[in-house]
């Protein structure tokens, strides 16, 4: 009796051919998309962004900054892209940098301190006295504290690329070549030289040593002082992030299940008889697409207040209710939106599932809801804008983790609404369909 | 020169009022498929016509024209004088769909406001009109609970309410009685002769030559989207039948000879029942005879006047639940 059930379940399957096809599409989209992000050889680093404020401008800084544009992994950017027709832009200050770093347009920004030609290397020999009490000039790393990746990277790749060997065996060669060429060193310069060798090995040597360093201080070759100018004070860096993507995610589930109601309705006649009352499409769809984007904006709503509740999320500041409000709306708009769109496109209950599961899943992975898209390769960054999660995702991110205010979040709530209007329209064009036979 | 004086126009005669529903030539094609071919009639106030017909004769589909959810290819409706589709004739009309539609995680009081609203009422004329449904549908006791968990019959009342919450001066029901035990179509009968007596104007779709006979001032009878005859019941029986009765009769014996001799007397074989006209009831002797003499055993015979089933089959050559 078992291969009669099988049967049946395989008729039923093959009647709806577009869930059938889903079924199938589902898992290799998914698995094209996941190995897009993190599988291809080509592209599995992401570049990332950097601006160099060189403030020394000396000979080594300047080498530096260009040791650093020729790193792979790296985008250097030391100004702003040139716009056609205007003057060339100026050079990035420290302050203009630290704004960059703050609105999210790069993960990192490095200002190499007056001074750091003099003195390039982190510690210096016990015989230089006349500079011992004075700090070493650090290179300062301006970075996003969300991003726990991005400045380590750098800082890593800066010291790669000030000295890419040992420090301590390339004096040592430097020395030797030095003597060999100059016909030896005196007694006295050899000792010295030994000393300042015997320093350099125990700095090497020595973990205590570069714990030792004042805070926000990493050890290498370079002196680099961490700042995080944007989340240093936060509770928990990472809540608003996953609050927001998250939340958009199942938003997006709730928007489409709810607008299948549209198909249920369709199925029982209901929607007929709607329709043949004063109800016209147009306002019917409208109807549908405020309680869905109410629906949305409750949901979002209890899942931030859950996060101020457990997570300490941050929500009870004028600005911060005031850009939940604003991003809460438009993200819920644009969901339901989404919702209807889908629901007008899909026959029946089986295919809208499979559908919105595939498009909402790859949004999601695509459009950082799953992970930060500062993790994904540039390309992938690019393509997580034809996402509403990015969008949302983006725009609570500046409320909450970069404290910016409303006025900040006209090209998120801008695109939100946009693709809101866009969707509503396909959805009220394809609806036709239901309007008259 | 005198002074143009104006002339009193003359006062237009003064018109009837407009029919509740003029159906004219209407045509609607789904691909190679004409469902509803060339139909053309009217409906009088406070008449209850009857479309009687097979599945598939295209009478939801005339149905759902005169509701505008279909858009004809050719022809038009008017209800009240206003085209089908229109605002007008939508607040005029009260559609009761084959399907339940109804929402099902509502309650029964509640269908009946969502739709109530849908057709504009709210405040006291929307609780009247509530009040007024599940009243007539027989729920009132039943206003609270979810249509889910309504027995069949109920959600057909339901579905029938929900139709006339707007008050509708024209009311089209489609097949109000599909799938509803005897009980509740008894229910369901009195519940549109309730409506009849009230004045409404009426069009009930129906398969079922008992309902039709029943509850329709005129039934038309359709059939491949077309209305093959149109009257009242009496006239369309005497129409086709004159005063003739109709002999039923069943016998024992071989299937060729039942089919040779139905032929030979002119009658009709409908599975194993032989069906003969005849203008007297003398006539049924020598039939019975005849068969006797063609080796036929009778097994059982009645006489019956011809009714609208017979009236299709005489039409159509087929039966209505064929």
């Amino acid at each position: 009796m078992i291969l009669p059930i099988v049967r049946t379940a395989l008729l039923a399957l093959r009647r709806d051919r577009a869930a059938f096809a889903l079924s199938f599409v589902l898992p290799i989209a998914f698995f094209s998309i996941f190995a897009a992000i993190f599988g291809s050889h080509r592209d599995t680093v992401p570049s990332i962004k950097v601006i160099v404020v060189d403030r020394d401008q000396s000979a080594a800084s300047r080498q530096l900054v260009s040791a650093l544009e020729r790193e792979g992994s790296l985008k250097v950017y030391t100004h702003s892209a040139p716009k056609t027709n205007e003057p060339p832009p100026a050079d990035y200050t420290a302050a203009t940098a630290e704004e960059e770093v703050k609105s999210g347009n790069v993960s990192v920004a490095l200002i190499i301190p007056h001074g750091f030609g003099d003195h390039p290397i982190s510690f210096r020999p016990q015989s230089d006295s006349s500079d011992s009490s004075q700090p070493v000039p650090a290179i300062e790393l301006l970075n996003d504290a969300s991003d726990t990746i991005a400045p380590q990277m750098v800082a890593g790749l800066l010291q790669k690329t000030a000295m890419t060997a040992m420090p301590s065996v390339m004096a040592e060669e430097g020395m030797k070549l030095s003597g060999e060429n100059l016909g030896g060193f005196t007694p006295d310069q050899q000792k010295r030289i030994n000393d300042m060798l015997a320093k350099i090995r125990q700095h090497q040597n020595d973990p205590a040593a570069a714990q030792n360093a004042p805070s926000g201080f990493s050890g290498g070759i370079i002196a680099v002082k961490n700042r995080a100018v944007v989340g240093e004070n936060k509770n928990n860096p990472m809540v608003s992030f996953y609050a927001a993507g998250i939340g958009v995610m199942f938003l997006l589930f709730t928007a489409s299940g709810a607008a299948g109601a549209l198909l249920d309705e369709a199925e029982s006649g209901a929607l007929d008889r709607v329709l043949s009352s004063r109800v016209t499409m147009t306002s019917l769809l409208a109807g549908k697409l405020v309680y869905n984007t109410l629906l949305a904006f409750t949901q979002l709503t209890v899942m931030f207040l859950w996060a101020w509740a457990v997570f300490k999320l941050d929500l009870f500041t004028p600005w911060h209710v005031a850009g939940f409000l604003v991003m809460g709306l438009s993200s819920a708009l644009a969901v339901a939106s989404f919702g209807l769109l889908l629901a007008s496109i899909c026959r029946t209950r089986a295919q809208l599932g499979a559908l919105s599961t595939l498009v909402i899943l790859m949004m999601s992975s695509i459009g950082g809801s799953m992970f930060p898209r500062f993790l994904m390769s540039e390309s992938m960054q690019k393509a997580g804008l034809f996402t509403i999660n990015a969008w949302a995702i983006d725009g609570f991110t500046k409320v909450f983790w970069r404290d910016l205010p409303v006025s900040e979040l006209w090209p998120q709530v801008g695109v939100l609404l946009g693709i809101a209007i866009a969707l509503f329209l396909i959805a009220r064009r394809i609806a036709r369909r239901w309007e008259y036979a | 020169m005198s002074s143009p004086v104006a002339a009193i126009p003359s006062l237009p005669p003064s018109s009837p009022p407009p029919l509740p529903l003029h159906v004219d030539a209407l045509v609607k094609r789904f691909g190679q498929i004409t469902a509803v071919d060339g139909i053309t009639f009217e409906l009088r106030a406070g008449e209850c016509l009857g479309l009687l017909g097979p599945n598939g004769a295209g009478k939801s589909t005339l149905i759902r024209a005169i509701v505008g959810r279909v858009i004809p290819d050719a022809g038009r409706a008017e209800v009240f004088g206003s085209p089908a589709a229109s605002s007008a004739a939508r607040a005029l009309l009260g559609w009761v769909p084959q399907e339940l539609a109804l929402y099902p995680r509502l309650s029964a009081s509640e269908n009946l406001q969502a739709f109530g609203r849908y057709y504009g009422l709210s405040g006291k004329r929307l609780e009247h009109a509530v009040l007024w449904c599940l009243r007539w549908a027989a729920l009132e006791d039943r206003a609270g609970e979810l249509v889910r968990n309504l027995s069949g019959g109920m959600k057909r009342r339901l579905n029938m309410a929900a139709g006339l919450i707007h008050q509708p001066k024209l009311v089209l029901m489609d097949e109000p009685t599909v799938g509803v035990d005897p009980q509740s179509r008894n229910r369901i009968f009195e519940m549109i002769e309730t409506l009849r007596d009230q004045g409404a104007t009426i069009i009930y779709t129906t398969h079922y030559m008992e309902e039709a006979e029943r509850l329709c001032d005129r039934v038309a009878i359709v059939d491949h989207g077309r209305i093959i005859a149109l009257d009242t019941n009496e006239a369309l029986v005497r129409g086709a039948f004159g005063s003739s009765s109709q002999v039923l009769a069943r016998f024992d014996g071989a299937p060729e000879t039942l089919a040779a001799w139905v032929a030979e007397r002119k009658g009709r074989l409908v599975g194993t029942t032989a069906e003969f006209t005849i203008d007297h009831p003398t006539q049924i002797a020598g039939l019975l005879e005849s068969a006797s003499a063609a080796g036929l055993e009778l097994v059982d015979v009645s006489l019956r006047r011809p009714n609208l089933e017979s009236v299709f089959l005489h039409l159509t050559g087929r039966e209505l639940r064929d």
